[in-house]
């Protein structure tokens, strides 16, 4: 442990502001906004601090309970750091977002802050047992706060949510009880290096019997409900729509993260060969999800589910790679592959958080003006009221289909680039995603902003210039991360190589 | 100094007796400054004590022609207790509040009873124990029987019977275990000394240990617990569980475990796969865990949940128990704690919070009410308790549920399936609770909504706020924090295994 | 014979008849035209001035007793002197109830019977031959008769007294007739001469039955006394019946007498185990040498004690918890209470150790037994019912009533830390250590067992006092001579439950040292 445990207070920052929020009514908002924006001040802060050689910085570690083996364990590479920045960025923008709370704001804020919280937290825990307590405590508030402020169909939103979430952190949960019984280690870093050696699975076996691969389907469940992968995916629709739009950000922006970087952090590293092993089957999977969510898009007529079926669609790609690396690296050429994929899985999950995010805040400004409409065949010729609105959100659209010179282009290159020469069979048919992806965005440009203007939207009001200030940074940062993606690889790559370098499959 | 909570709470009763009637507010507050003079007591000598063994503090001869001392010692585990009583007394005080029924005799009640538990934890005689935990029992009887609500008169005798039951057990052991040590003393140190033949603790030790775990709720002698839990008035329903139930746990620990270990070994035969009272009792205590939660699933009473919640939990102290194991009995003893502090938080939201708002807990009714606006802080604290009765990380329960699932997997790694069972069904009760009683979206029927119009349910109150944020907080803080109690209890259960207990 | 040494073995037995004399000729010339209450008041003090002149006549009476012709009559010191101290307090107090009480007109009289039944209750106590032992419990008993029957006015108080007489009459005759066949067998009146006789020495095989029947005989004119199953019948219907003063004398002083006979035959029983006989014996008979200070169910009068124990506890008790009256409650809870005591009696030693133990509970049962009798009083004189349900409210109309009621009725069913607790884990301890056998456990357990179920009923009794809801309200008075008592009473079990070794070591005080 070194000077200041400057993760630990990162983490703390959201919790003493949601105590705040909780007491403070009315001026909730003000007191949220000023607590994200330290937040995410904190994680560039952590961000520039990062070790130059791609290995886990700011480490934090004592211990905790002794008689359990378990030790507080924090540190953050530039895979976490970058999530760290994700989360601080969606937050204040959900909160930015958050014009008018119904009921409540003060619990409202404090529940957006306190999930902030376990985000921070999770992206940071090195050891199961922090880890998990993070993730099911970022779990709590997102299911009140969907449960309390959603739509008419909440309720069951909220609770199918909850079930599906907490039924994968149960597998998750008995799975890794399963290693530390067979054990005694509950730290990643620990257990990654015994997956390396092949000292895991040899204690597991001897210990459980051959189990291995059901502890690794334990886990990959548990991350395919948060992501999610088809056919888990069913709680997603609802709940994104369901949810107030502030909070879709938050979980398609931030929470749906958890899960790839679990996959990142834990499932590939300590399960390895299990998941090389299952391979084809996950690669189907991914498929299936890059392609079926797309598909599923375009059947929709309501903006949010399309939006939300496009998440699902986006992180497809990010499980294509990550399901396409696991193959033990023959040559350097496939070692380069692996880490171009790789490269493009951390920056797709920066990129998709960002545009999603954003894609919910614009429906959120429409359905301010609309009184709550939000159908695709609801609105047409806005461009004409509504020029900057329409303007903005074609840039985020064409940013979430990837066209070249915005930030998503760079990611999803990067990972077919990698997934390729991987799995060209697998690469052939995502691209069919892609094109699905770009028909549906294309087709909400024209239904909404094209075409002639209903005399009911004539008076539609553009963007003021509050929203504007706020909406320009997101989209600046669109377009220069499109320009200029070495900002985030130049930290990205050298961790990229010194988790490979850990990694075995 | 640790001697003083159990005098301190004594003379609070018996000045609480004779204080004239009508002086509703100076009972309280007296009680207060009784309960939290304890508190203090024991948080300075868990403090004072971290770390160190054995500290007895006080040891005269009390009958010198029987051998009986009059011993008070406290090692970590006393001192986890103690504290835990502590607590629950500040905040059984706090949530008492608005009694305003016969006040000054129901704090007697209430000291008395808290009297008796610090007692029996601080206890190192068998004799002077006893007459603790018997001391425990009757104020309960009317506590529960005076102040408490549905059939309060039978769960009242119900409570009483099955409580003198056990102690009756626990009496024929002592003077078993008094008679056959031929020491002369009936100090437990002394008694655990006595190498008592194998044959006799075979028989002595399910006696003592059964008599013991009655009061804590082991499965099929739990039924007073529900019942009991549910006539008794808010702050005898948080002692009961909170504390009284651990003093069974605890006697099972401190007497039947300790005096007679080798009770706990193999018969030399075994049937239905069963070939040791350890493994007649971690059965039990596995079909405690499931049943309970399974009980808890379908009741439409919100009290009956929480009652039948605390079988399940205590569950999983009888099993941490009988895991012998550093462990296993480690975490026992960290989920006598943290459920007696859940337990309590939870009978205070919903005796205290909820119900003398409502007027009514079942859950139908509750579900038309919308509590989570009308009653948020209510809603938000079941929320927080609930998270962490079903064992979220973070809090408590999840500490020592894991200590015992740990210690369960390495006697028998059969025993943590079933606890895992009983683990996720406890999220599916507690979710279920929460839903309807405080989430439910149902609307409520016409007349429901003019008798919501009709009167407003009266604001939350300084004790309830300060009672759920000392019992929430010493949950969180312990979960966050579990060096706290495990550098307390660790070396307490090493000695006792080392001193027998396999 | 040498008369100054029976005056002086009978010097406390004196003292109380000269009270009595005193107490009627005070009260039939100086007070004939005062109002009751004073006569009252005076004769009670009286009567209690005469016990303590009993006790202080006991202090110096020695402990030498009273030989005539070699055997001893009067024992002194020992387990005599503690029954009779008892006799002597407890006698004190139920008279301090009668100042207070308006059953009788007649109170000069009624002091009277109850100092000469006291009298013949302490020459039980000390009595060691037949014939003292016969005329001891005659005078006792008829005292009670008398007692039973003294609410004139009260048809139940005849009933009782009618029933009590006709049952004491036949139990008197079954023991002179058990007597008069261990006259016949033995040849000798004195109990050490008769025990010797009939365990070590031959009697005929043909003789045998002979001695079995005269101990069923004797165990059931004794088991009558201590209202022990199945010879309990009177005992409820006399504690109903009684004057509430009377019941009192009846339940305690009565006990404790006839509890210190069976000692005394107990000990006398075991004689052949003092140290000095022992040897002897041992030598003669080719015994082990480390005789064993039990006789267990080699004896016949053990084997029947244990059976009549183990009845008496399980009928008192579950008779116990139908009962609507608090008297007949208190009547069955006394045969359980028997059925305890008389473990201790069918596990008896020579040692110290069981008659301490025993005394200790008939002592402590008799101080709270009462008690309970007072508070009955009390609540019978404001509702003219001694049901259940005149306990209602108890604790609004007087909390102090309430209070002492809660704590006797605790000790009675053995909660710590009252005496009653202490009492019983002494008796069972001591009954253990005698012997750990299987059947001595069993008998233990039964005992607790049963001590677990007795706290139904009386609990039954606090219920009404402190939770049902009240019908009446009004205060309820006590009056300054009652108040005594019950506070008295009441410390009593809680400082001697609290500090148990204070009565422990003064009973042992009248034991020489081992």
């Amino acid at each position: 442990m070194n000077g200041i445990p400057i993760l630990t207070l990162l983490t703390a920052v959201p919790v003493v502001g949601a105590i705040i929020a909780f007491f403070s009514g009315r001026h909730a908002r003000g007191v949220a906004l000023i607590t994200a924006l330290v937040a995410l001040a904190g994680s560039l802060c952590v961000w520039m601090q990062l070790p130059a050689n791609g290995s886990i910085g700011l480490v934090e570690r004592f211990a905790w309970a002794p008689s359990l083996g378990i030790e507080y364990h924090l540190g953050v590479d530039a895979l976490g750091a970058l999530m760290l920045v994700l989360s601080a960025i969606v937050t204040l923008m959900a909160v930015d977002a958050s014009h008018r709370v119904p009921h409540q704001p003060g619990l409202y804020f404090g529940l957006v802050l306190l999930l902030e919280a376990g985000l921070f937290g999770s992206f940071t825990a090195l050891n199961f047992y922090h880890w998990f307590l993070f993730w099911e405590v970022s779990l709590i508030p997102a299911f009140f706060l969907i449960k309390l402020w959603g739509g008419p169909r909440r309720g069951p939103a909220a609770t199918q949510f909850f079930i599906y979430t907490m039924a994968g952190s149960a597998a998750l949960l008995v799975a890794f009880l399963a290693v530390f019984f067979a054990t005694g280690s509950m730290d990643f870093i620990h257990l990654t290096a015994m997956a390396q050696s092949g000292a895991l699975a040899r204690d597991v076996t001897m210990r459980l019997g051959p189990v291995m691969p059901w502890l690794a389907i334990g886990v990959l469940a548990g991350f395919a409900v948060k992501v999610p992968i088809i056919p888990f995916h069913t709680w997603l629709p609802s709940a994104y729509s369901e949810a107030p739009s502030p909070v879709t950000m938050l979980l398609t922006g931030a929470m749906s993260k958890m899960g790839v970087y679990g996959l990142l952090r834990i499932a590939l590293p300590i399960f390895g060969p299990q998941i090389a092993a299952m391979r084809t089957p996950l690669l189907v999977l991914a498929v299936i999800t890059v392609v079926m969510g797309a598909w599923a898009a375009a059947a929709q007529k309501d903006l949010k589910r399309i939006f939300a079926y496009s998440s699902v669609n986006h992180l497809g790609y990010c499980l294509l790679a990550i399901f396409a690396l696991a193959v033990p690296a023959t040559s350097t050429m496939a070692h380069n592959n692996q880490a171009a994929a790789l490269n493009g899985v951390i920056l797709q999950m920066f990129n998709h958080g960002l545009t999603a995010a954003a894609l919910f805040w614009f429906v959120a400004i429409i359905q301010l003006r609309s009184g709550g409409l939000r159908g695709l065949e609801d609105f047409g010729g806005l461009r004409k009221a509504a020029p900057v609105l329409a303007g903005l959100m074609g840039i985020a659209m064409f940013s979430s289909l990837g066209l070249p010179g915005l930030n998503s282009f760079v990611s999803e290159f990067l990972i077919f680039r990698g997934v390729f020469p991987l799995s060209w069979e697998a690469a052939s048919f995502s691209v069919l995603g892609l094109l699905i992806t770009a028909a549906v965005l294309l087709t909400i440009i024209q239904k909404v902003f094209s075409g002639p203007l209903p005399e009911k939207w004539a008076s539609f009001p553009d963007l003021h210039h509050s929203e504007r200030l706020a909406l320009a940074p997101v989209i600046g940062l669109m377009i220069l991360l499109g320009l200029v993606p070495e900002l985030i690889l130049h930290s990205v790559n050298p961790t990229v190589v010194n988790l490979l370098a850990h990694w075995r499959f | 100094m640790l001697a003083w909570t159990i005098y301190l709470s004594f003379a609070g009763a018996l000045a609480e007796a004779l204080l004239p009637k009508g002086k509703a507010a100076l009972a309280r507050w007296l009680a207060l400054a009784v309960a939290v003079a304890g508190l203090v007591l024991a948080v300075i000598a868990f403090a004072t004590g971290f770390g160190r063994g054995l500290n007895v503090i006080v040891d005269v001869p009390w009958v010198p022609s029987m051998g009986v001392q009059y011993m008070l010692a406290a090692d970590g585990i006393s001192r986890v207790l103690v504290l835990l009583t502590g607590l629950a007394a500040v905040a059984g005080v706090l949530f008492s509040w608005n009694i305003d029924h016969r006040t000054n005799e129901f704090f007697a009640f209430f000291l008395a009873l808290i009297g008796g538990v610090f007692g029996v934890f601080l206890s190192f005689d068998f004799f002077l124990l006893f007459v603790f935990y018997e001391i425990a029992i009757v104020p309960k009887y009317f506590l529960i029987a005076i102040w408490g609500s549905t059939r309060r008169e039978y769960g009242a005798m119900k409570l009483a019977i099955y409580s003198f039951v056990g102690s009756a057990m626990v009496l024929i052991g002592l003077l078993a275990a008094y008679t056959m040590s031929g020491s002369h003393s009936t100090g437990l140190i002394q008694l655990a000394h006595a190498h008592y033949p194998v044959s006799f603790q075979m028989w002595c030790f399910p006696l003592v240990f059964i008599g013991f775990a009655i009061l804590a709720g082991m499965w099929p002698f739990h039924t007073w617990a529900p019942t009991g839990h549910v006539a008794a008035p808010t702050a005898a329903s948080m002692m009961l569980a909170g504390v009284v139930m651990k003093l069974g746990a605890y006697g099972c620990l401190r007497v039947a475990m300790y005096l007679f270990p080798k009770g706990l070994d193999p018969w030399g035969f075994s049937f239905l796969g069963i070939g040791s009272w350890r493994d007649v009792f971690a059965i039990l205590a596995l079909i405690a865990i499931v049943y309970g939660a399974l009980v808890a699933l379908v009741q439409s009473d919100f009290k009956f949940v929480i009652g039948y919640s605390s079988v399940s939990h205590m569950g999983f102290v009888l099993l941490g128990l009988m895991t012998l194991n550093q462990i296993g009995m480690t975490g026992a003893v960290m989920q006598m704690f943290s459920h007696g502090i859940l337990a309590g938080l939870l009978f205070a939201i919903v005796g205290r919070i909820v119900y003398e708002r409502t007027h009514t807990r079942q859950l139908a009714d509750l579900e038309g009410m919308h509590l989570s606006k009308t009653l948020p802080f209510g809603a938000w604290a079941f929320v927080i308790a609930g998270m962490a009765a079903m064992g979220l990380p973070g809090f408590s329960g999840f500490v020592s549920e894991l200590q015992v699932v740990v210690g369960a997997w390495q006697t028998d790694p059969w025993w943590t399936i079933a606890v895992g069972v009983g683990i996720v069904i406890a999220i599916a009760y507690t979710w279920r609770a929460m839903q309807r009683a405080f989430f439910s979206d149902k609307s409520p029927s016409m007349h429901e909504l003019a008798g919501e119009h009709g009167h407003k349910l009266a604001p939350i109150t300084w004790p309830e706020v300060t009672g759920f944020t000392l019992l929430a907080g010493a949950s969180l803080v312990v979960g966050l924090y579990p060096k706290i109690l495990l550098g307390a209890i660790e070396p307490a259960i090493r000695t006792m295994i080392a001193g027998g207990i396999r | 014979m040498n008369y100054a040494d029976l005056f002086r073995a009978t010097l406390p037995e004196t003292a109380l008849e000269i009270a009595a004399l005193v107490v009627i000729v005070i009260d039939l010339t100086v007070l004939r035209k005062a109002a009751l209450r004073a006569r009252a008041a005076v004769a009670a003090l009286l009567g209690v001035a005469g016990c303590v002149a009993g006790l202080w006549m006991l202090q110096l009476q020695g402990t030498a007793g009273f030989s005539y012709g070699g055997a001893l009559v009067l024992s002194g010191g020992g387990s005599a002197a503690v029954a009779e101290a008892a006799i002597l307090v407890l006698t004190g107090l139920t008279l301090l109830l009668l100042v207070d009480s308006t059953f009788t007109r007649h109170v000069g009289e009624y002091v009277a019977v109850v100092l000469m039944a006291a009298a013949g209750g302490l020459l039980i106590s000390a009595a060691q031959d037949l014939i003292v032992i016969f005329i001891g419990l005659e005078l006792l008993s008829l005292g009670l008769y008398i007692l039973t029957a003294f609410a004139k006015t009260s048809g139940k108080s005849a009933e009782a007294a009618i029933k009590y007489y006709l049952f004491g009459g036949m139990s008197a005759a079954f023991l002179l007739f058990g007597f008069s066949y261990l006259y016949g067998l033995t040849g000798s009146t004195n109990l050490h001469d008769i025990m010797q006789a009939t365990l070590w020495t031959n009697i005929a095989q043909s003789a045998m039955p002979l001695l079995y029947v005269a101990v069923v005989m004797i165990t059931a004119g004794l088991g009558f006394k201590v209202a022990a199953a199945p010879f309990h019948l009177w005992a409820p219907d006399t504690y109903e019946g009684a004057p509430a003063p009377g019941a009192a004398f009846v339940a305690s002083v009565s006990k404790v007498a006839s509890f210190a006979l069976l000692i005394a035959i107990s000990t006398a029983a075991l004689h052949i185990f003092d140290n000095t006989a022992a040897a002897a014996q041992t030598a003669a008979h080719g015994c082990a040498a480390a005789a064993p200070q039990y006789l267990g169910f080699g004896s016949p009068w053990f084997t029947i004690l244990a059976i009549f124990a183990v009845v008496s506890m399980v009928l008192g008790n579950l008779a116990a918890l139908v009962q609507s009256s608090v008297r007949r409650l208190i009547a069955y809870s006394a045969i359980a209470h028997a059925g305890y005591i008389l473990i201790g009696l069918a596990y008896f030693s020579y040692a110290p150790r069981s008659t301490e133990a025993l005394l200790y509970y008939v002592v402590t049962y008799g101080l709270t037994t009462v008690g309970a009798f007072a508070v009955v009083d009390v609540v019978e004189a404001a509702t003219g019912s001694d049901r259940m349900d005149a306990f209602l409210g108890l604790h609004k109309r007087n909390p102090m009533l309430a209070a002492v009621l809660l704590v006797l009725f605790l000790s009675l069913a053995g909660i710590p830390p009252l005496v009653g607790f202490w009492a019983k884990f002494n008796l069972f301890a001591a009954v253990l250590e005698v012997s750990a056998g299987v059947v001595p456990f069993t008998l233990v357990a039964i005992a607790i067992a049963m001590s677990a179920v007795s706290l139904y009923y009386y609990l039954q009794v606090l219920k009404r006092a402190y939770v049902m809801p009240s019908i009446e309200e009004s205060p309820l008075r006590i009056r300054p001579a009652t108040l005594i008592v019950l506070v008295a009473v009441a410390l009593a079990v809680l400082l001697l439950g609290c500090f148990p070794a204070l009565l422990g070591g003064w009973i042992n005080g009248f034991f020489p040292a081992i």
